[in-house]
């Protein structure tokens, strides 16, 4: 048992509270602080990438209790790589932050951030469907405080609705899984997959009904229509940098899709057959639809961006909804580039915000400071987001199209993709000339020069922004050995025995 | 028995989800947490319901015992809840000190008025806004 496998959960857990109390009154202690135990997260999530990467699956029995009965976490390639997405975001977010001043706008940016990523790396590493409902609820504790962070009418208002809704959508989560173990008796992710595959298809009633209620609590978390409404109000009313943070937070949410519905509710097993897959394609065609039509009508620059989110979580989900191993590719290979895609909107948005004299309204005023750099900066995250050759988005829609096509409504999907990318693509364009463009036609007087907004960015506040721009060349410069290394993933996905097999021995109806 | 428990079951959960379909603060508080009680009381039925039996395993008599997992799950349900129940008041007190109004519902964005100015009032950000930019 490797004991590195829980590091990613405590870790944070042991920050966090020092933060918290000892470090309370001294940002830069507070800082440096969370900044090494972000780093060494980094160094963690490398070493468990190396150690899984072999495609062996890694179980960490807790009190050393045998699977069925102890609460197990389960290292495994998917694990893995969404550990080392969320160390990396993570570090990008935490560097902006505190290059731009925002954890000094209110108190306790540090220690939250810190609970956040806990319950972030718990969730992926779980083997334990009530423990995944444990992590989320860390997580999203974490995240209410980081929505509020900084205060603010409109603030408040969004986050009280972003609290609402995701209480009503943890509630839904335990109705399933009490569901759940009243049909199965286990609450284990690969003890539930055992089970599920020896009901008798007449019997799976319950089963069914259980599994499209997790359908619809993960669906909350990613964001999918019907449940989509809350990211915008959430997402535009953050703070920029935790709105960039949280683009790892729908995608707990597609993970959790792509964990249940294969390990647990697989394409092969007989009580669910390809019912959260067909459902999970009409919802994400017209999340995508919703999305596209959300860019090209919003008219501030962080509605915009959410709705840009939503747009690539349908195209996700899209890929997800197909439930064959090449789509599992494609879909993770879109959820590499989305976060990246949706961090460097996010950041870079927040730098040219606080610039602007119109804030994110997205009318042309004059030009802003440095406004050839950031012009480039978004026009490169903007094409990624968009999915316009030559970065990874491309690439990304590419594969998801593929993948669809196997579908029996491929067509819509396709149809929908490609005119909500144009439009996506429209709505990019015309933000971008308002904000960079025409500025620099600006013919009107002056106004007064203002410190705090002319103030140029930093090398440090620039780099995090950089850093994700770069990291989507860096997806389409490697797409080869990455999407090889996604095949292997979708693999011990599709074919789930080595995961099954953390469970010794299955003795068929006891417990319950 | 049974009827009783799903019956509280499904009247908690009618009721919850009515008093969230208020969008009123105070209201979708008690919903939420008629909700989450509706719940406990779910997922302790769900290791079937037993009356006056232990919920451990007796090795030296074949007697009748209780799942004693849903008992530990729903103790867990309830401490969360509990927790996330203070969040949200604070959180609904914040915001209705902050707006003065406790609708849940956001108001209309009008794109030309920046929220950050609260000091402010609507008008004359307004007019500092337009009058800044044209």
């Amino acid at each position: 048992m490797n004991h590195w496998i829980i590091a990613p959960v405590i870790l944070p857990a042991l920050i966090a509270p020092l933060i918290a109390w000892v470090m309370r009154f001294d940002i830069s202690l507070a800082r440096a602080a969370s900044m090494a135990g972000t780093i060494l997260l980094l160094g963690i999530a490398i070493g468990l990438f190396v150690l899984s990467a072999d495609g062996s699956v890694h179980v960490y029995k807790l009190g050393n209790w045998e699977p069925p009965f102890g609460i197990v976490l389960v290292l495994d390639r998917l694990s893995a790589l969404m550990v080392l997405l969320t160390a990396v975001l993570a570090l990008l977010v935490l560097i902006h932050v505190i290059a731009t001043d925002w954890d000094r706008k209110g108190r306790h940016f540090h220690a939250l951030f810190q609970f956040q990523l806990m319950g972030i790396f718990g969730a992926f590493l779980t083997g334990d469907a009530f423990n995944l409902f444990v992590f989320f609820e860390v997580l999203l504790i974490a995240s209410y405080g980081l929505m509020l962070h900084g205060g603010g009418r409109a603030r408040l208002k969004a986050g009280l609705q972003y609290v609402i809704m995701n209480l009503a959508g943890s509630t839904l989560f335990l109705f399933a899984l009490g569901t759940l173990y009243a049909t199965t008796g286990t609450l284990n992710i690969a003890d539930i997959g055992l089970r599920v595959r020896e009901i008798p298809v007449e019997d799976a009633a319950l089963v069914r009904v259980a599994a499209m209620l997790l359908m619809v609590v993960f669906a909350i978390k990613a964001a999918i229509f019907p449940v989509q409404f809350w990211l915008t109000g959430t997402y535009a009313n953050a703070p920029a940098p935790v709105a960039a943070l949280f683009a790892i937070m729908t995608k707990v949410g597609a993970y959790s899709i792509l964990r249940m519905y294969t390990i647990s509710f697989g394409p092969d097993v007989e009580a669910t057959g390809t019912m959260p897959g067909d459902w999970l394609f009409w919802g994400a065609l017209v999340t995508t639809a919703a999305g596209a039509i959300g860019v090209i009508g919003s008219r501030r620059l962080m509605t915009l961006l959410s709705f840009a989110v939503i747009g690539s979580m349908g195209t996700l989900m899209l890929a997800i909804s197909a439930m064959t191993p090449d789509s599992a590719v494609a879909a993770l290979y879109y959820l590499l580039h989305s976060t990246f895609a949706a961090a460097a909107l996010f950041l870079l948005a927040d730098l040219v915000v606080t610039r602007r004299r119109e804030g994110d309204v997205l009318r042309a005023g004059m030009p802003i400071v440095q406004n050839g750099l950031f012009t480039a900066l978004f026009f490169g995250a903007a094409i990624g987001m968009a999915g316009m050759p030559p970065l990874s988005g491309f690439l990304g829609k590419l594969l998801v199209l593929e993948t669809v096509r196997d579908m029996p409504y491929w067509a819509w999907a396709w149809a929908v993709v490609l005119i909500g990318s144009l439009l996506t693509i429209i709505g990019f364009a015309r933000t971008g000339s308002s904000l960079f463009w025409k500025p620099s036609a600006y013919a009107g007087e002056a106004p007064e020069p203002d410190e705090t907004l002319d103030r140029p960015a930093g090398a440090l506040a620039l780099a995090p922004t950089m850093a994700a721009v770069a990291m989507l060349g860096l997806l389409t410069v490697f797409a080869h050995p990455v999407s090889t290394y996604l095949e292997a993933t979708a693999a011990q996905l599709f074919q789930p025995d080595a995961y099954l097999a953390i469970i010794p021995a299955p003795e068929p109806g006891k417990g319950g | 028995m049974e009827i009783l428990v799903a019956s509280a079951i499904g009247i908690l959960t009618a009721a919850g989800v009515y008093l969230v379909l208020r969008l009123r603060a105070f209201p979708v508080i008690l919903g939420i947490a008629l909700l989450s009680y509706a719940v406990n009381v779910f997922l302790f039925a769900s290791g079937r319901l037993a009356t006056g039996l232990p919920p451990i395993l007796n090795k030296y008599a074949e007697v009748g015992y209780t799942d004693p997992l849903p008992q530990a799950l729903t103790l867990t349900a309830i401490v969360i809840s509990f927790g996330m129940t203070a969040v949200l008041v604070m959180i609904a007190l914040g915001s209705y000190l902050e707006s003065a109004e406790d609708g849940v519902n956001i108001d209309i964005h009008r794109p030309d008025v920046d929220d950050d100015d609260d000091d402010k009032v609507d008008g004359e950000t307004v007019s500092a806004k337009t009058g800044g930019a044209r």
